[in-house]
Protein backbone atom coordinates (compact mmCIF):
# COMPACT_ATOMS: atom_id res chain seq x y z
CA UNK A 1 0.00 0.00 0.00
CA UNK A 2 1.21 3.62 -0.79
CA UNK A 3 2.28 5.70 2.05
CA UNK A 4 -0.61 8.22 2.71
CA UNK A 5 0.79 10.20 5.69
CA UNK A 6 2.11 14.06 4.59
CA UNK A 7 3.49 16.86 5.85
CA UNK A 8 1.27 20.45 4.51
CA UNK A 9 1.90 23.80 5.93
CA UNK A 10 4.45 22.18 8.27
CA UNK A 11 1.87 19.76 10.02
CA UNK A 12 1.90 16.00 9.66
CA UNK A 13 -1.15 14.38 8.75
CA UNK A 14 -1.67 10.78 8.49
CA UNK A 15 -3.64 10.91 5.36
CA UNK A 16 -4.25 13.94 2.89
CA UNK A 17 -8.00 13.75 3.58
CA UNK A 18 -9.35 16.90 5.77
CA UNK A 19 -12.86 17.12 6.87
CA UNK A 20 -13.79 20.56 4.95
CA UNK A 21 -14.62 23.33 6.82
CA UNK A 22 -18.64 23.73 7.52
CA UNK A 23 -19.04 19.93 7.55
CA UNK A 24 -19.83 18.14 10.92
CA UNK A 25 -17.50 20.87 12.62
CA UNK A 26 -20.59 22.51 15.19
CA UNK A 27 -20.28 20.01 17.87
CA UNK A 28 -16.87 18.36 19.36
CA UNK A 29 -18.52 14.85 18.98
CA UNK A 30 -18.71 15.43 15.33
CA UNK A 31 -15.39 16.29 14.88
CA UNK A 32 -14.21 12.88 16.59
CA UNK A 33 -16.37 10.65 14.50
CA UNK A 34 -14.91 12.62 10.69
CA UNK A 35 -11.67 11.52 12.79
CA UNK A 36 -12.49 8.18 13.96
CA UNK A 37 -13.78 7.59 10.64
CA UNK A 38 -10.25 8.16 9.26
CA UNK A 39 -9.87 11.67 8.08
CA UNK A 40 -6.61 12.87 8.41
CA UNK A 41 -7.41 16.28 9.75
CA UNK A 42 -10.80 17.75 10.94
CA UNK A 43 -11.58 21.27 10.00
CA UNK A 44 -13.61 22.93 12.46
CA UNK A 45 -17.24 25.36 11.94
CA UNK A 46 -15.80 28.55 10.80
CA UNK A 47 -15.68 30.88 14.01
CA UNK A 48 -16.54 34.00 14.52
CA UNK A 49 -16.59 36.54 17.66
CA UNK A 50 -20.43 36.08 18.20
CA UNK A 51 -22.79 33.19 18.27
CA UNK A 52 -24.35 33.52 14.92
CA UNK A 53 -27.53 31.34 14.09
CA UNK A 54 -27.11 31.67 10.47
CA UNK A 55 -29.54 32.25 7.80
CA UNK A 56 -33.31 30.71 8.21
CA UNK A 57 -34.55 27.83 6.15
CA UNK A 58 -34.20 26.76 3.26
CA UNK A 59 -30.48 26.76 3.54
CA UNK A 60 -29.54 23.86 1.47
CA UNK A 61 -31.03 22.61 -1.82
CA UNK A 62 -29.59 19.32 -3.20
CA UNK A 63 -29.22 17.94 -6.66
CA UNK A 64 -28.64 14.25 -7.31
CA UNK A 65 -24.87 13.51 -6.65
CA UNK A 66 -23.90 16.18 -8.51
CA UNK A 67 -23.56 19.13 -6.21
CA UNK A 68 -25.43 21.19 -3.50
CA UNK A 69 -26.38 24.54 -3.13
CA UNK A 70 -26.26 26.07 0.64
CA UNK A 71 -26.62 29.38 2.21
CA UNK A 72 -25.70 28.44 5.81
CA UNK A 73 -25.05 31.90 6.88
CA UNK A 74 -21.77 30.78 8.65
CA UNK A 75 -24.06 29.57 11.87
CA UNK A 76 -21.50 28.97 15.10
CA UNK A 77 -21.34 29.03 18.55
CA UNK A 78 -18.90 32.32 18.74
CA UNK A 79 -15.21 32.07 20.08
CA UNK A 80 -16.54 32.01 23.62
CA UNK A 81 -18.02 28.93 23.65
CA UNK A 82 -16.55 26.90 20.87
CA UNK A 83 -13.54 25.91 22.71
CA UNK A 84 -15.25 22.94 24.61
CA UNK A 85 -16.19 21.22 21.17
CA UNK A 86 -12.13 21.44 20.20
CA UNK A 87 -11.44 20.24 23.67
CA UNK A 88 -13.23 17.08 22.77
CA UNK A 89 -11.82 16.38 19.45
CA UNK A 90 -8.18 16.82 20.92
CA UNK A 91 -8.96 14.64 23.85
CA UNK A 92 -9.80 12.02 21.41
CA UNK A 93 -6.12 12.82 19.76
CA UNK A 94 -7.85 14.42 16.62
CA UNK A 95 -5.33 16.84 14.30
CA UNK A 96 -7.89 19.71 14.38
CA UNK A 97 -7.27 22.57 12.27
CA UNK A 98 -9.38 25.74 13.65
CA UNK A 99 -11.27 28.12 10.78
CA UNK A 100 -12.26 31.43 11.76
CA UNK A 101 -14.16 34.13 9.67
CA UNK A 102 -13.91 37.72 10.63
CA UNK A 103 -14.84 41.18 8.92
CA UNK A 104 -11.09 43.00 9.00
CA UNK A 105 -7.58 42.03 9.52
CA UNK A 106 -7.76 42.94 13.41
CA UNK A 107 -10.82 40.57 13.97
CA UNK A 108 -9.08 38.03 12.11
CA UNK A 109 -5.79 38.09 14.52
CA UNK A 110 -8.33 38.67 17.69
CA UNK A 111 -9.90 35.33 16.49
CA UNK A 112 -7.05 33.40 15.11
CA UNK A 113 -5.18 34.50 18.88
CA UNK A 114 -8.53 32.91 20.44
CA UNK A 115 -8.47 29.64 18.34
CA UNK A 116 -4.61 29.12 18.95
CA UNK A 117 -4.99 28.75 22.33
CA UNK A 118 -7.46 25.98 22.39
CA UNK A 119 -4.57 24.10 20.90
CA UNK A 120 -5.66 23.59 17.10
CA UNK A 121 -2.08 22.78 15.02
CA UNK A 122 -3.50 25.39 12.41
CA UNK A 123 -5.75 28.18 11.88
CA UNK A 124 -7.87 28.76 8.42
CA UNK A 125 -8.94 32.17 7.19
CA UNK A 126 -12.19 31.29 5.74
CA UNK A 127 -11.98 34.20 3.04
CA UNK A 128 -14.20 32.60 0.56
CA UNK A 129 -17.67 32.27 1.79
CA UNK A 130 -19.85 33.49 -0.90
CA UNK A 131 -22.63 34.36 1.38
CA UNK A 132 -22.44 36.25 4.07
CA UNK A 133 -22.31 40.26 3.86
CA UNK A 134 -19.07 41.68 5.04
CA UNK A 135 -17.14 38.73 5.51
CA UNK A 136 -15.11 35.83 3.26
CA UNK A 137 -14.92 36.57 -0.64
CA UNK A 138 -16.63 39.94 -0.12
CA UNK A 139 -13.05 40.47 1.64
CA UNK A 140 -11.45 37.77 -0.04
CA UNK A 141 -11.75 38.40 -3.67
CA UNK A 142 -9.02 42.08 -2.92
CA UNK A 143 -5.44 40.65 -2.56
CA UNK A 144 -4.64 43.55 -0.58
CA UNK A 145 -7.24 42.87 2.07
CA UNK A 146 -6.17 39.35 1.44
CA UNK A 147 -2.36 39.97 2.00
CA UNK A 148 -3.42 42.19 5.19
CA UNK A 149 -5.61 39.72 6.92
CA UNK A 150 -3.02 37.21 6.36
CA UNK A 151 -0.06 39.55 7.63
CA UNK A 152 -2.01 40.54 10.97
CA UNK A 153 -3.05 36.98 11.86
CA UNK A 154 0.61 35.25 10.80
CA UNK A 155 2.16 38.28 13.32
CA UNK A 156 -0.50 37.41 15.91
CA UNK A 157 -0.34 33.59 16.26
CA UNK A 158 2.55 31.12 16.32
CA UNK A 159 0.47 28.42 14.53
CA UNK A 160 0.54 27.90 10.57
CA UNK A 161 -1.89 29.62 8.78
CA UNK A 162 -4.11 28.86 5.98
CA UNK A 163 -6.19 30.69 3.66
CA UNK A 164 -8.72 29.73 1.79
CA UNK A 165 -9.37 31.51 -1.49
CA UNK A 166 -12.22 32.08 -3.36
CA UNK A 167 -13.20 30.89 -6.97
CA UNK A 168 -15.07 33.79 -7.65
CA UNK A 169 -13.02 36.45 -8.50
CA UNK A 170 -10.91 37.38 -11.53
CA UNK A 171 -7.86 35.48 -10.36
CA UNK A 172 -7.87 32.89 -7.65
CA UNK A 173 -4.14 32.72 -7.86
CA UNK A 174 -3.52 36.20 -7.28
CA UNK A 175 -5.49 35.89 -4.49
CA UNK A 176 -2.76 32.91 -3.15
CA UNK A 177 0.02 35.14 -4.18
CA UNK A 178 -1.38 38.06 -1.83
CA UNK A 179 -1.54 35.41 0.93
CA UNK A 180 1.82 34.03 0.51
CA UNK A 181 3.39 37.57 0.60
CA UNK A 182 1.19 37.78 4.31
CA UNK A 183 2.99 34.53 5.52
CA UNK A 184 0.83 32.25 4.94
CA UNK A 185 1.68 28.86 5.12
CA UNK A 186 -0.95 27.21 3.02
CA UNK A 187 -3.44 27.87 0.86
CA UNK A 188 -6.76 25.86 0.52
CA UNK A 189 -8.75 26.16 -2.45
CA UNK A 190 -11.35 26.24 -3.97
CA UNK A 191 -14.35 27.55 -1.21
CA UNK A 192 -17.78 26.63 -2.93
CA UNK A 193 -19.38 28.94 -6.06
CA UNK A 194 -21.73 31.72 -5.97
CA UNK A 195 -24.96 30.03 -7.17
CA UNK A 196 -28.89 30.59 -7.40
CA UNK A 197 -31.72 27.58 -7.40
CA UNK A 198 -35.26 29.32 -8.52
CA UNK A 199 -38.25 27.05 -7.83
CA UNK A 200 -40.53 27.72 -10.78
CA UNK A 201 -43.64 26.57 -9.45
CA UNK A 202 -43.42 29.28 -7.02
CA UNK A 203 -41.53 31.54 -8.96
CA UNK A 204 -38.88 32.10 -5.98
CA UNK A 205 -35.30 31.72 -5.24
CA UNK A 206 -35.38 28.35 -3.15
CA UNK A 207 -32.83 29.43 -0.36
CA UNK A 208 -33.98 32.40 1.95
CA UNK A 209 -30.51 34.07 1.48
CA UNK A 210 -31.56 34.03 -2.20
CA UNK A 211 -27.79 33.95 -3.64
CA UNK A 212 -25.04 30.55 -2.14
CA UNK A 213 -22.60 28.60 -2.96
CA UNK A 214 -22.39 25.31 -5.23
CA UNK A 215 -20.61 22.32 -3.94
CA UNK A 216 -20.11 19.34 -4.98
CA UNK A 217 -18.69 16.90 -7.82
CA UNK A 218 -20.19 20.22 -10.43
CA UNK A 219 -16.78 22.43 -9.15
CA UNK A 220 -14.16 19.81 -8.94
CA UNK A 221 -13.02 20.78 -12.72
CA UNK A 222 -13.31 24.65 -11.39
CA UNK A 223 -11.22 23.53 -8.07
CA UNK A 224 -8.51 21.79 -10.12
CA UNK A 225 -8.13 25.07 -12.46
CA UNK A 226 -7.49 27.26 -9.77
CA UNK A 227 -5.28 24.57 -7.84
CA UNK A 228 -3.32 24.17 -11.76
CA UNK A 229 -3.18 27.88 -11.19
CA UNK A 230 -1.73 28.91 -8.02
CA UNK A 231 0.64 26.02 -8.43
CA UNK A 232 2.30 28.29 -10.78
CA UNK A 233 2.25 31.18 -9.26
CA UNK A 234 3.18 30.15 -5.31
CA UNK A 235 5.71 27.84 -3.32
CA UNK A 236 3.54 27.63 -0.17
CA UNK A 237 2.07 23.98 -0.13
CA UNK A 238 -1.66 24.11 -1.23
CA UNK A 239 -4.72 22.11 0.06
CA UNK A 240 -7.30 21.22 -2.88
CA UNK A 241 -10.84 21.48 -2.14
CA UNK A 242 -14.02 20.99 -4.40
CA UNK A 243 -16.00 18.12 -5.76
CA UNK A 244 -13.86 15.26 -4.20
CA UNK A 245 -16.03 11.66 -4.17
CA UNK A 246 -13.52 9.40 -4.85
CA UNK A 247 -9.46 8.34 -4.48
CA UNK A 248 -9.07 9.27 -8.21
CA UNK A 249 -10.84 12.91 -7.51
CA UNK A 250 -7.69 13.11 -4.93
CA UNK A 251 -5.18 12.55 -7.11
CA UNK A 252 -6.02 14.69 -9.69
CA UNK A 253 -5.21 17.58 -7.04
CA UNK A 254 -2.21 16.26 -6.10
CA UNK A 255 -1.13 16.34 -9.50
CA UNK A 256 -2.56 19.89 -10.00
CA UNK A 257 -0.72 20.63 -7.13
CA UNK A 258 -2.16 19.81 -3.61
CA UNK A 259 -0.33 18.74 -1.11
CA UNK A 260 -3.60 17.62 0.57
CA UNK A 261 -7.52 18.02 0.20
CA UNK A 262 -10.35 18.77 1.79
CA UNK A 263 -13.74 16.89 1.42
CA UNK A 264 -17.21 18.00 2.31
CA UNK A 265 -20.29 17.34 0.36
CA UNK A 266 -19.51 13.71 -0.20
CA UNK A 267 -19.81 12.99 3.15
CA UNK A 268 -24.03 14.27 2.34
CA UNK A 269 -24.26 11.69 -0.33
CA UNK A 270 -22.34 8.86 1.42
CA UNK A 271 -21.76 9.48 5.03
CA UNK A 272 -18.60 9.82 6.97
CA UNK A 273 -17.51 6.23 5.77
CA UNK A 274 -16.59 8.14 2.42
CA UNK A 275 -13.06 9.02 4.04
CA UNK A 276 -11.99 5.52 4.66
CA UNK A 277 -13.48 4.50 1.44
CA UNK A 278 -11.32 7.13 -0.73
CA UNK A 279 -8.55 6.34 1.12
CA UNK A 280 -8.41 3.13 0.15
CA UNK A 281 -8.75 3.47 -3.10
CA UNK A 282 -5.92 6.44 -2.97
CA UNK A 283 -3.62 4.07 -1.63
CA UNK A 284 -4.59 1.66 -4.41
CA UNK A 285 -4.64 3.76 -7.11
CA UNK A 286 -1.35 5.66 -6.25
CA UNK A 287 -0.01 1.81 -6.15
CA UNK A 288 -1.07 1.24 -9.62
CA UNK A 289 0.78 3.71 -10.54
CA UNK A 290 3.81 3.60 -9.67
CA UNK A 291 3.59 6.29 -6.57
CA UNK A 292 5.31 5.50 -3.37
CA UNK A 293 3.84 7.88 -1.45
CA UNK A 294 0.88 10.81 -1.99
CA UNK A 295 3.28 13.17 -1.15
CA UNK A 296 5.06 12.05 -4.41
CA UNK A 297 2.16 12.49 -7.07
CA UNK A 298 1.94 16.47 -5.68
CA UNK A 299 2.29 18.67 -8.71
CA UNK A 300 3.42 15.49 -10.63
CA UNK A 301 0.78 17.04 -13.92
CA UNK A 302 3.13 20.13 -13.51
CA UNK A 303 6.36 18.41 -14.64
CA UNK A 304 4.82 16.59 -17.38
CA UNK A 305 4.32 19.43 -19.15
CA UNK A 306 7.09 21.38 -18.39
CA UNK B 1 -35.20 19.22 -4.43
CA UNK B 2 -38.21 19.89 -3.43
CA UNK B 3 -41.42 18.97 -4.41
CA UNK B 4 -44.58 21.66 -4.14
CA UNK B 5 -47.20 20.35 -3.07
CA UNK B 6 -51.13 22.05 -2.18
CA UNK B 7 -52.78 21.66 1.31
CA UNK B 8 -55.94 19.77 0.93
CA UNK B 9 -57.10 19.21 4.32
CA UNK B 10 -56.66 21.12 7.11
CA UNK B 11 -58.28 19.78 10.24
CA UNK B 12 -57.66 21.31 14.18
CA UNK B 13 -56.91 18.21 16.54
CA UNK B 14 -56.76 20.50 19.55
CA UNK B 15 -56.59 23.93 20.23
CA UNK B 16 -53.01 23.91 19.94
CA UNK B 17 -52.35 21.17 16.91
CA UNK B 18 -53.37 21.20 13.19
CA UNK B 19 -52.89 18.39 10.98
CA UNK B 20 -52.32 19.44 7.37
CA UNK B 21 -53.33 16.81 4.76
CA UNK B 22 -51.51 17.17 1.25
CA UNK B 23 -50.86 14.92 -1.64
CA UNK B 24 -46.95 13.55 -1.83
CA UNK B 25 -46.27 10.25 -2.98
CA UNK B 26 -42.67 8.90 -2.10
CA UNK B 27 -43.15 5.94 0.62
CA UNK B 28 -42.63 6.68 4.36
CA UNK B 29 -42.48 4.48 7.28
CA UNK B 30 -43.46 5.64 10.78
CA UNK B 31 -41.36 7.60 12.29
CA UNK B 32 -39.83 9.56 9.34
CA UNK B 33 -39.49 12.80 9.15
CA UNK B 34 -40.04 15.64 6.12
CA UNK B 35 -38.39 18.86 5.39
CA UNK B 36 -41.62 21.31 5.37
CA UNK B 37 -40.57 24.67 3.31
CA UNK B 38 -43.58 27.37 4.07
CA UNK B 39 -42.27 29.74 1.25
CA UNK B 40 -41.26 33.14 2.40
CA UNK B 41 -41.05 32.03 5.89
CA UNK B 42 -38.70 28.86 7.10
CA UNK B 43 -38.66 25.38 6.46
CA UNK B 44 -38.75 22.49 9.47
CA UNK B 45 -38.60 18.89 10.17
CA UNK B 46 -41.95 17.45 10.98
CA UNK B 47 -42.69 13.75 11.64
CA UNK B 48 -45.31 12.26 9.61
CA UNK B 49 -48.52 11.41 11.03
CA UNK B 50 -49.73 10.28 8.36
CA UNK B 51 -47.57 8.11 6.28
CA UNK B 52 -49.51 5.89 4.23
CA UNK B 53 -50.64 5.87 1.23
CA UNK B 54 -49.94 9.48 -1.42
CA UNK B 55 -52.27 11.37 1.43
CA UNK B 56 -49.23 12.73 3.85
CA UNK B 57 -49.46 14.71 7.04
CA UNK B 58 -48.16 16.67 9.49
CA UNK B 59 -49.78 17.40 12.77
CA UNK B 60 -48.17 21.05 13.91
CA UNK B 61 -48.11 22.40 17.42
CA UNK B 62 -47.55 26.22 18.05
CA UNK B 63 -44.33 26.80 19.62
CA UNK B 64 -44.29 30.25 18.15
CA UNK B 65 -42.43 31.61 14.86
CA UNK B 66 -43.31 29.67 12.38
CA UNK B 67 -44.91 26.23 13.89
CA UNK B 68 -47.50 29.35 14.30
CA UNK B 69 -47.74 30.54 11.46
CA UNK B 70 -48.41 26.80 10.21
CA UNK B 71 -50.91 26.26 11.96
CA UNK B 72 -52.85 29.26 9.99
CA UNK B 73 -52.07 27.63 7.01
CA UNK B 74 -55.42 26.56 4.93
CA UNK B 75 -56.26 24.16 2.31
CA UNK B 76 -55.15 25.45 -0.93
CA UNK B 77 -51.88 26.85 0.08
CA UNK B 78 -48.72 25.15 -1.41
CA UNK B 79 -45.69 24.09 0.59
CA UNK B 80 -42.33 22.48 -0.26
CA UNK B 81 -41.99 18.98 0.52
CA UNK B 82 -38.89 17.51 0.56
CA UNK B 83 -37.55 13.58 2.32
CA UNK B 84 -38.90 11.24 4.33
CA UNK B 85 -35.96 11.00 6.04
CA UNK B 86 -34.18 9.03 8.93
CA UNK B 87 -34.86 6.08 10.45
CA UNK B 88 -38.41 4.39 11.53
CA UNK B 89 -40.21 2.43 14.61
CA UNK B 90 -39.68 -1.27 14.02
CA UNK B 91 -43.59 -2.53 14.37
CA UNK B 92 -42.69 -6.22 14.39
CA UNK B 93 -43.41 -6.17 18.46
CA UNK B 94 -46.31 -8.01 19.14
CA UNK B 95 -47.26 -5.91 22.59
CA UNK B 96 -46.25 -2.23 22.59
CA UNK B 97 -46.50 0.60 25.04
CA UNK B 98 -47.11 3.83 23.77
CA UNK B 99 -45.68 7.33 25.55
CA UNK B 100 -47.13 10.26 24.62
CA UNK B 101 -46.64 13.56 25.44
CA UNK B 102 -48.48 16.38 24.15
CA UNK B 103 -47.66 16.20 20.24
CA UNK B 104 -45.77 13.61 20.54
CA UNK B 105 -48.88 12.06 19.43
CA UNK B 106 -48.45 13.06 15.80
CA UNK B 107 -45.28 10.72 15.41
CA UNK B 108 -46.34 7.67 17.49
CA UNK B 109 -49.94 7.42 15.69
CA UNK B 110 -49.21 5.99 12.43
CA UNK B 111 -46.69 3.67 13.84
CA UNK B 112 -49.18 2.25 16.31
CA UNK B 113 -51.92 2.19 13.01
CA UNK B 114 -49.12 -0.42 11.49
CA UNK B 115 -48.09 -2.43 14.08
CA UNK B 116 -52.34 -2.80 15.18
CA UNK B 117 -52.00 -3.79 11.52
CA UNK B 118 -49.43 -6.19 11.83
CA UNK B 119 -51.02 -7.78 14.51
CA UNK B 120 -49.71 -6.31 17.73
CA UNK B 121 -51.25 -5.44 20.62
CA UNK B 122 -50.67 -1.78 21.35
CA UNK B 123 -51.37 0.21 24.85
CA UNK B 124 -51.56 4.17 24.49
CA UNK B 125 -50.51 6.16 27.63
CA UNK B 126 -51.57 9.41 26.25
CA UNK B 127 -50.40 12.92 28.26
CA UNK B 128 -51.58 16.72 27.67
CA UNK B 129 -52.22 20.02 29.77
CA UNK B 130 -55.82 19.70 29.58
CA UNK B 131 -58.33 17.10 27.89
CA UNK B 132 -58.72 19.59 25.23
CA UNK B 133 -55.29 19.01 24.21
CA UNK B 134 -55.30 14.89 24.24
CA UNK B 135 -54.14 14.76 20.60
CA UNK B 136 -55.57 11.49 18.71
CA UNK B 137 -57.11 10.26 21.26
CA UNK B 138 -60.35 8.89 19.31
CA UNK B 139 -57.65 8.16 16.48
CA UNK B 140 -55.58 5.86 18.84
CA UNK B 141 -59.31 4.28 20.31
CA UNK B 142 -60.66 3.60 16.79
CA UNK B 143 -57.09 1.91 15.46
CA UNK B 144 -57.98 -0.85 18.12
CA UNK B 145 -55.58 0.90 21.03
CA UNK B 146 -56.25 0.45 24.80
CA UNK B 147 -55.80 4.04 25.63
CA UNK B 148 -54.86 5.75 29.06
CA UNK B 149 -55.00 8.78 29.26
CA UNK B 150 -53.37 11.75 32.02
CA UNK B 151 -53.89 15.34 32.33
CA UNK B 152 -51.99 18.04 34.22
CA UNK B 153 -54.93 19.63 35.32
CA UNK B 154 -56.99 16.27 36.46
CA UNK B 155 -59.64 17.66 33.57
CA UNK B 156 -59.31 14.00 32.31
CA UNK B 157 -58.47 10.73 33.61
CA UNK B 158 -55.44 10.43 35.72
CA UNK B 159 -53.49 13.89 36.96
CA UNK B 160 -49.92 14.86 36.21
CA UNK B 161 -47.58 13.49 33.73
CA UNK B 162 -47.86 10.75 31.69
CA UNK B 163 -45.24 8.85 33.40
CA UNK B 164 -47.63 8.26 36.26
CA UNK B 165 -49.82 5.78 34.33
CA UNK B 166 -46.54 4.46 32.86
CA UNK B 167 -44.73 2.53 35.81
CA UNK B 168 -48.31 0.61 36.56
CA UNK B 169 -48.49 -0.21 33.09
CA UNK B 170 -44.74 -1.94 33.01
CA UNK B 171 -45.69 -3.52 36.26
CA UNK B 172 -48.62 -5.24 35.51
CA UNK B 173 -48.79 -5.85 31.71
CA UNK B 174 -45.96 -7.65 29.86
CA UNK B 175 -44.62 -5.37 26.55
CA UNK B 176 -41.99 -6.36 24.30
CA UNK B 177 -41.50 -2.70 23.68
CA UNK B 178 -42.06 1.25 24.49
CA UNK B 179 -41.91 3.42 22.25
CA UNK B 180 -41.77 7.10 23.61
CA UNK B 181 -42.20 10.39 22.42
CA UNK B 182 -42.71 14.12 23.80
CA UNK B 183 -41.12 16.38 26.26
CA UNK B 184 -37.19 14.94 26.54
CA UNK B 185 -37.50 14.91 30.27
CA UNK B 186 -40.37 12.69 29.83
CA UNK B 187 -38.56 10.47 27.34
CA UNK B 188 -35.83 10.12 29.72
CA UNK B 189 -37.97 9.07 32.97
CA UNK B 190 -39.63 6.46 30.67
CA UNK B 191 -36.48 5.47 28.99
CA UNK B 192 -35.45 4.47 33.00
CA UNK B 193 -38.88 2.73 33.96
CA UNK B 194 -37.96 0.19 30.50
CA UNK B 195 -34.71 -0.37 31.54
CA UNK B 196 -36.08 -1.42 35.20
CA UNK B 197 -38.14 -4.39 33.69
CA UNK B 198 -35.47 -5.13 31.35
CA UNK B 199 -38.67 -3.65 28.13
CA UNK B 200 -37.20 -2.40 24.77
CA UNK B 201 -37.56 1.03 24.09
CA UNK B 202 -37.01 3.42 21.68
CA UNK B 203 -37.63 7.31 21.73
CA UNK B 204 -38.37 9.68 18.81
CA UNK B 205 -35.97 13.13 19.96
CA UNK B 206 -36.26 16.53 18.27
CA UNK B 207 -33.44 18.85 17.41
CA UNK B 208 -32.44 21.81 15.16
CA UNK B 209 -32.54 20.80 11.56
CA UNK B 210 -31.14 22.85 8.66
CA UNK B 211 -30.07 20.32 6.24
CA UNK B 212 -31.84 16.96 6.99
CA UNK B 213 -28.74 15.34 4.80
CA UNK B 214 -26.53 14.56 8.19
CA UNK B 215 -24.30 17.60 6.74
CA UNK B 216 -24.43 20.76 8.80
CA UNK B 217 -24.02 19.29 12.31
CA UNK B 218 -27.00 21.30 13.67
CA UNK B 219 -28.87 18.14 14.61
CA UNK B 220 -25.45 16.63 16.33
CA UNK B 221 -26.48 14.42 19.39
CA UNK B 222 -23.55 13.09 20.96
CA UNK B 223 -22.28 10.86 17.63
CA UNK B 224 -25.21 10.91 16.28
CA UNK B 225 -27.01 12.90 13.69
CA UNK B 226 -30.50 12.87 13.98
CA UNK B 227 -31.81 13.69 10.88
CA UNK B 228 -29.82 10.59 9.41
CA UNK B 229 -29.23 7.81 12.32
CA UNK B 230 -32.63 9.30 13.99
CA UNK B 231 -34.88 10.50 14.79
CA UNK B 232 -35.52 6.78 16.44
CA UNK B 233 -33.13 5.52 18.78
CA UNK B 234 -32.98 3.03 21.37
CA UNK B 235 -33.15 4.66 24.55
CA UNK B 236 -30.49 2.18 25.81
CA UNK B 237 -28.45 4.72 23.12
CA UNK B 238 -29.73 7.78 24.52
CA UNK B 239 -29.07 7.39 28.31
CA UNK B 240 -25.41 7.38 27.09
CA UNK B 241 -25.27 10.35 26.06
CA UNK B 242 -25.25 13.31 28.44
CA UNK B 243 -27.45 15.65 26.42
CA UNK B 244 -30.70 13.11 26.96
CA UNK B 245 -33.31 14.96 28.53
CA UNK B 246 -30.61 18.09 29.66
CA UNK B 247 -29.67 20.01 26.74
CA UNK B 248 -29.79 20.89 22.69
CA UNK B 249 -28.20 22.86 21.01
CA UNK B 250 -30.00 26.15 19.52
CA UNK B 251 -29.08 27.47 15.73
CA UNK B 252 -25.85 28.76 16.06
CA UNK B 253 -24.61 25.60 17.72
CA UNK B 254 -24.73 26.93 21.30
CA UNK B 255 -25.59 24.37 24.23
CA UNK B 256 -28.86 25.21 25.74
CA UNK B 257 -30.79 23.49 28.52
CA UNK B 258 -33.64 21.64 27.98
Amino acid sequence: MAELSVRCAGIALRNPLLLASGIWGESGESLVGAWKAGAGGVITKSIGSFPRPGYPNPTIESYDRWGMLNAMGLPNPGIEEYPQEIAIALGAGATVIGSVFGGDAAEFANLAAAMAKTGVCAIELNLSCPHAQGYGSEIGSDPTQVEEIVRAVTRAVPLPVIAKITPNATDPAGLAAAAERGGAAAVSAINTLRALAIDVELRRPVLSHRLGGLSGPAIKPIGLACVWQIRERVRIPIIGVGGIASGRDVLEYLMAGASAVEIGTQVAFEGIGAFGRIGRELSELLESLGFARASDATGAAHSATS
Amino acid sequence: MRTIVTVQERVAETPSTVTLRFPYAPAAAPGQFVMVWIPGDDELPMSLSYTEGASKGITVKAMGGTSRNVQRIETGTRLGIRGPYGNQFDPSPKRILIVAGGSGAAVLAPGAERAIAGGAKVTVALGATTEAELLFRERFATMGAAVEVTTDDGSAGARGYVTVVVEPLLATHAFDAVWSCGPEIMMRKVALLARARGVASYGSVERQMKCALGMCDACALGPFHVCVEGPVFSTEKLLELPEFGAFKRDPAGRRVRL
